[in-house]
């Protein structure tokens, strides 16, 4: 089977600015494909080269194998749900689902009856009549992804969906758009700056860092082997460990990355593990777990995850000495950038 | 803050304070204050004058002593619309009113679209200076060089000649009612000054509405296989329609009431200005001159309520 979308050393260039540069990327059909990086990154050009709102300056977009460069988005079989929805405010909801078959020429009769589908599909049934102005962010965001899912796209492209939602309402639709995803058997690109939302719903994950792709990996790959320390930093919040300190603690010069849930706190030195002295600058308290901060004694900061025991004996005050260590299995070299 | 603070605070300024905090508390009392001087101009001297227009209309001048009679009276709305040179009238400025209004939207609407979607930001600015630039200039004076432009021997004509296609203006200038022996004085000519007039007013807020249509939306369009014309007819139009409705108020309404322009340019045929300020004026009849003031009012109310009926105002 082709690949659903695949990107053949594709740039995109504003001016002297490189917003995607030079990116080879494979998408598999039927895939659930997150673009995670921070904004500028060049996520989101790469999102808009594929539905066709942007031309790649140099290289070559393929979908399902045919050549697009140069196709107008209205001729490419890809559809989009916006970050701000763009729903037409002029037109009642079931219109807006429809206004994909009402531009191909469907009978009226027909695309009522296929808006209807679409918006049960949603859980918006009976809501047609109503005006976009009149939903709330959630039902914004089903009425568009009714709409964009209506022409039966072989690629649905998602633009930082939930953005505008509110975290209860953003882990509800998270849930629902991959359960989604698994009964349409639709691929899905998926763009997030948020790297809990990429882990949690996308088989591979594309990391984005001034237009080029730094990892591409499962979810699962990506936090346990981060190859660069933008992705160690960045997807797993993980502790990168450079420079004097490494070359004391591992041997090497060479960067590594440590998960801050790999590390214990101890009050002292424990025995054949790797590790250093420090003093607790911050403690924050999550409930199911704490996160220290701490300062070693050459300077860098590391952060310090711990499961909640209970009892409270692993607590540790602002200002206290303490020894942090892990065991040397966990430590992820990586590449210089 | 210490205590001792606090009471400098309190103490310094208290008369002016003690006023601060009057119309602080009293908000009504304060808006109420800041509106009465428009209020007062608009219910008075703006509502009023119209109200005593209105009320002109409905008495009648004595034949004999050439007076107005101040009697309620609906003779002079006879008089109005039994004459059919009147209705000659009115029906050759509401013709000219919406051929103007349908050339403006026409011509305004490509250049209105290119400046809030594609033009740069110095580009946009040249634009719009270009287009309130004429604007600046005295209204007699335009219409006095279009005039001259329009002339048989004229710049305009010149160039035409120059280019070779003179025979195309002829040919205008010889179809019944729109031609005549020269754009200066053709019907034709008069809709040319007109459109001029009154395109930055239709430019300047269907440019205003289309900057608000969010580029999201007509990428939204194109993305679910509408083509650029049905992206223009299915989101761009209807979007822009308040913006639309706005601006042909103007060129509408300006086209009914101008008395200037039919009388230097053009056919010689009256127009409802020309017939107000006559009657006001020369001839003396007032209340004839009010009922003609009432005509483009009502005119515009029907057109107000049309438009509003076709959706102009949904997407405000």
């Amino acid at each position: 089977m082709p690949a659903a979308i695949e990107f053949l050393k594709v740039s995109r260039r504003f001016g002297s600015v490189k917003a995607v540069d030079e990116v080879d990327l494979t998408i598999a059909p039927g895939e659930f494909f997150a673009l995670l990086g921070p904004s500028g990154s060049g996520k989101t050009t790469c999102l808009r080269l594929i539905a066709g709102f942007e031309q790649p300056s140099s290289g070559h977009v393929l979908l399902d194998a045919a050549d697009v460069t140069g196709v107008p988005p209205y001729e490419r079989n890809v559809n989009t749900v916006f970050q701000d929805y763009a729903l037409f405010p002029h037109m009642s909801v079931a219109e807006n689902v429809a206004y994909g078959l009402r531009v191909r020429g469907v009978a009226s009769e027909e695309r009522r009856k296929r808006a209807e589908e679409m918006l049960a599909l949603v859980q918006l049934e009976g809501m047609g009549e109503r005006s976009p102005l009149q939903l709330s962010g959630g039902q914004k965001q089903r009425v568009a992804l009714a709409r964009a899912l209506i022409n039966h796209p072989a690629v649905l492209l998602l633009d930082e969906p939930l953005g505008a939602l509110d975290l209860k309402l953003r882990e509800a639709m998270q849930i629902e758009l991959k359960n989604l995803q698994r009964k349409l058997k639709i691929t899905f690109v998926y763009v997030t700056h948020d790297q809990g939302e990429a882990l949690s719903m996308a088989d591979r994950v594309a990391v984005f860092d001034r237009g080029r792709i730094e990892q591409l990996d499962t979810p699962r790959g990506l936090y346990m082997r981060p190859r660069t320390a933008f992705v160690a930093r960045f997807v797993g919040g993980a502790n990168v460990v450079e420079g004097e300190l490494a070359q004391r603690l591992n041997g090497t010069a060479r960067a590594f990355a440590i998960r801050a849930e790999a590390m214990a706190l101890d009050g002292a030195a424990r025995d054949g593990a790797v590790g250093c002295a420090a003093t607790v600058i911050d403690v924050q308290y999550h409930g199911a777990s704490s996160r220290w901060q701490v300062r070693t004694e050459d300077g860098s900061v590391l952060a310090v995850v711990r499961p909640e025991s209970g009892s409270g004996s692993t607590h540790h005050e602002i200002g206290s000495k303490v020894f942090v260590s892990w065991p040397a299995n966990q430590m992820v070299p990586l590449e210089a950038t | 803050m210490t205590s001792a603070t606090a009471a400098a605070v309190t103490a310094g300024g208290s008369v002016g304070r003690e006023v601060s905090t009057f119309f602080y508390r009293r908000s009504t009392f304060y808006l109420l204050l800041l509106l009465l001087p428009p209020l007062l101009w608009l219910g008075t001297v703006y509502l009023g004058s119209l109200f005593a227009l209105l009320l002109q209309s409905f008495y009648a001048i004595d034949e004999f002593t050439a007076t107005v009679v101040p009697k309620v009276t609906l003779a002079t709305y006879r008089q109005l619309f039994s004459h059919p040179a009147n209705v000659d009238i009115i029906l050759r400025t509401l013709g000219m009113a919406i051929a103007v209004t349908i050339a403006s939207a026409a011509i305004a609407f490509p250049l209105a679209n290119y400046m809030a979607r594609y033009a740069s930001p110095r580009m946009k600015a040249f634009l719009y200076v270009g287009v309130m630039l004429p604007m600046w200039t005295s209204y007699l004076v335009k219409v006095y060089a279009w005039r001259l432009i329009l002339a048989k021997q004229g710049i305009l004509s010149w160039i035409l000649t120059t280019v070779g296609v003179e025979p195309v203006l002829e040919a205008a200038l010889r179809t019944p009612v729109i031609g005549g022996p020269s754009l200066a004085s053709s019907y034709l000519g008069m809709f040319i000054v007109f459109v001029y007039m009154w395109l930055p007013f239709m430019i300047l807020p269907l440019a205003a509405a289309l900057e608000r249509v969010p580029q999201s939306m007509i990428q939204a369009s194109a993305d679910l296989g509408a083509r650029p014309g049905q992206t223009f007819r299915n989101v761009i139009l209807p979007l822009a329609l308040p913006g639309l409705a706005a601006g042909s108020i103007f060129t509408f309404s300006l086209t009914l009431g101008d008395y200037i322009i039919p009388s230097v340019v053009g056919a010689p045929g009256y127009f409802i200005g020309m017939m107000v300020y006559q009657q006001q004026g020369t001839a003396g009849n007032i209340p004839l001159a009010a009922a003609f003031s009432v005509v483009p009012i009502i005119l515009i109310s029907v057109y107000l309520t049309l438009a509003r009926r076709l959706g102009a105002f949904d997407a405000l």
